[in-house]
């Protein structure tokens, strides 16, 4: 009971953190509620028209001269390693004019996320979903609709599993995009191969051992 | 208990100090002066068994005198292990992802932990003919009534929240392999306005649909063949396929974690009482409520009869059966008794083939007007298809054989008609599957005509 609670304490603080900033909203309108929830999410990022960030620091201090800038929307957002999640989305649905979305190092992104970028498919044009364990086949299949992606950077992603013919097939989905991808064992090189299945079948051995443990 | 304990200690005593002294008998009667100390004799000596099976023999007594102990489980009369609980509050026919389904939400919002006393009872273990994973696993928000949409989004809600709510401690986390490919559904001349009343309707229950003219719709997609297609509806979020199998499983773990009973029979009889009662006309009218079900083992004269409060009809194709077995609808013709359950077991077939020039991973789930339809499934070029059958030709629903001239006939020149680079094909024969769908007569008759 113990462990259950805290693992749901892990989930509550996840959507404490995402929630709707709806009294933002009404206050001082959209632009600003997605800035603002951009910044407490320990996010940066920079208005149309403007040259520089808005960061936060590792204190979590930010400056508030952001609220100077009424109704200006968001052009470039970074979210490198913040909690961000599906439901957090709902602050930032109005953008239409974001062009850089960087998502690197998130946890909370998921194929469902991706999916919802749909929003986006007018305006955005770079899209950085590196390092993110909860990202599988499935949901590199929702980017079809961002046909204004010049962009991709898909490097290290754990979830996938044929991570070449998956690149292959998103360049071929994606023409006008470029796409990074970094970070995988792309040989086809026997010692490779049979490394993998070693890996593999000790994988597979220290799970049984640990299952048989607990029964 | 020590008495005996102490016996089999001087036991292994005494029968070591014997062997040992036999051995070195042994020895210097035999090989007295040869320097190795191997016995040559084949032969074993006959008293070594007789201590070897006095130890067993004591092993035995002694078990024999703990089961005799009450506080011990034997007891003369052999009881099958696997038939179901004499009584439970609540037995759900049907163990596919609907039956495990009601079992996990029955347990979910039970107040009291423990309260509900729930079985799951599933004829096939092995899941042969169940439509649950024989099915192409997709789920869409296009439909006509608001309410499926409603319905609709909730699931893909629960799917996407799928850990939170049937995730068990220190297992794996559920992975469903979700593919957000989204339906694309395209319409002829005739049926373009209900399409476009469709995404009114869509649009206003929330689903994100979009519409797509012929044009928008070659851009897209360039492999189609936009011949006689006059609009398109595309899904945009919360629509794709998955894999039912893996979504079952979860259901089951975490139902079972909670205490739901899982039991492999089929329910073919019950036990009934009546209470007679007055209408306000005067006339009589028999009540009847369930008391037990008869389970039958499977491959075995066995039965077992369960006592319940609620039996819940989970059984998919074989719904209509077993509502017969229960007596629904065995009533008079103008009565309430005498409406039976308006379900009937339908076949449907899924073939999968490989074409090596097929579109590529932004497939989605298309369905034309012609009602045939198709997905990619898996990376490597192999796509799944099928098609309604016209109401006149429906396939037998008694076996599950798998008929290829409809593939040939019907499936494969409109498919071929639609994305050109179908013509060349080939079937993969060895996974063919056909399965048999629960057909509404009465409700969900308007969705099929209603695309």
């Amino acid at each position: 009971m113990l462990l259950r609670w805290r693992s749901q304490q892990g989930q509550r603080r996840v959507q404490k953190k995402n929630a709707y900033y709806s009294y933002t909203q009404h206050f001082h309108g959209a632009d600003i509620a997605a800035a603002f929830y951009v910044l407490s999410l320990k996010g940066g990022f920079r208005y149309v028209g403007q040259s520089d960030w808005f960061h936060t620091d590792k204190r979590g201090q930010f400056n508030w001269n952001f609220l100077n800038h009424k109704d200006t929307p968001l052009e470039e957002v970074d979210m490198s390693c913040s909690l961000i999640s599906y439901s957090g989305l709902e602050n930032l649905v109005g953008q239409q004019s974001l062009r850089t979305l960087s998502l690197q190092g998130c946890p909370e992104v998921d194929d469902w996320f991706l999916a919802r970028l749909h929003v986006f498919q007018d305006s955005l044009e770079e899209l950085d979903i590196s390092h993110c364990p909860r990202i599988t086949t499935g949901g590199l299949a929702a980017l079809r609709n961002l046909k204004g992606l010049r962009r991709l950077d898909m490097s290290s992603l754990p979830g996938l599993s044929n991570p070449g013919l998956v690149i292959i097939l998103l360049e071929e989905m994606l023409p006008q995009c470029q796409i990074i991808a970094s970070g995988y064992d792309l040989s086809l090189s026997q010692e490779g191969i049979e490394e993998r299945n070693e890996q593999h079948e000790q994988g597979h051995e220290s799970d049984k051992s640990e299952k048989q443990a607990i029964y | 208990m020590l008495t005996w304990r102490r016996l089999h200690v001087k036991a292994s005593a005494v029968h070591g100090l014997l062997t040992s002294r036999l051995v070195t008998e042994q020895h210097t009667w035999v090989h007295g002066h040869l320097p190795l100390c191997q016995s040559l004799s084949t032969g074993t000596p006959v008293r070594n068994d007789f201590f070897k099976d006095l130890e067993a023999q004591f092993a035995a007594a002694r078990q024999k005198a703990a089961d005799a102990m009450p506080g011990s489980s034997w007891s003369p009369i052999e009881i099958n292990p696997n038939l179901p609980p004499e009584r439970a509050d609540i037995v759900i026919v049907g163990g596919g992802v609907v039956g495990w389904s009601i079992a996990y939400w029955l347990k979910q919002k039970e107040r009291v932990r423990g309260a509900l006393k729930v079985v799951v009872l599933e004829k096939d273990p092995t899941y042969a003919q169940a439509s649950t994973v024989l099915s192409a696993g997709g789920i869409r928000q296009q439909f006509s009534l608001p309410e499926n949409i409603h319905l609709s989004l909730a699931s893909a809600d629960f799917m996407r929240n799928i850990n939170d709510y049937l995730g068990v401690l220190d297992e794996e986390p559920i992975d469903l392999q979700f593919n957000h490919s989204g339906y694309l559904f395209l319409a002829s001349e005739d049926v373009a306005h209900i399409m476009e009343e469709n995404y009114s309707t869509q649009r206003d229950a929330g689903a994100k649909v979009s519409l797509l003219s012929p044009t928008q719709l070659k851009e897209k997609f360039p492999w189609i063949n936009t011949d006689g297609v006059v609009l398109a509806s595309y899904g945009l979020e919360n629509e794709g396929w998955f894999d039912p199998w893996t979504l079952l499983n979860a259901f089951r773990r975490k139902a079972m974690s909670m205490g739901v009973v899982q039991c492999c029979g089929e329910v073919t009889d019950f036990k009934y009482s009546v209470n007679r009662a007055m209408t306000t006309e005067g006339k009589s009218l028999d009540i009847r409520r369930i008391k037990s079900v008869k389970v039958q083992m499977p491959n075995s004269l066995e039965y077992q009869p369960v006592e319940c409060a609620i039996v819940v009809n989970a059984a998919g194709a074989f719904s209509s059966k077993l509502a017969q077995i229960l007596r629904v609808g065995s009533g008079a013709k103008n009565t309430f008794e005498g409406i039976s359950l308006p379900v009937e077991p339908r076949k449907r077939f899924v073939y999968v083939f490989h074409c090596p020039d097929g579109p590529g991973l932004d497939t989605p789930f298309l369905v034309d007007y012609s009602g045939v339809y198709f997905r990619r499934e898996g990376l490597g070029g192999n796509y799944i298809t099928g098609a309604s059958p016209e109401e006149e030709k429906e396939p037998d629903p008694g076996n599950l054989e798998v008929d290829h001239e409809f593939f040939m006939e019907k499936i494969w020149p409109n498919l071929a008609h639609r994305i050109p680079a179908f013509e060349k094909l080939k079937v993969r024969v060895e996974t063919l599957s056909s399965s048999l769908v629960v057909f509404n007569l009465s409700g969900a008759a308007d969705l099929k005509t209603k695309v």
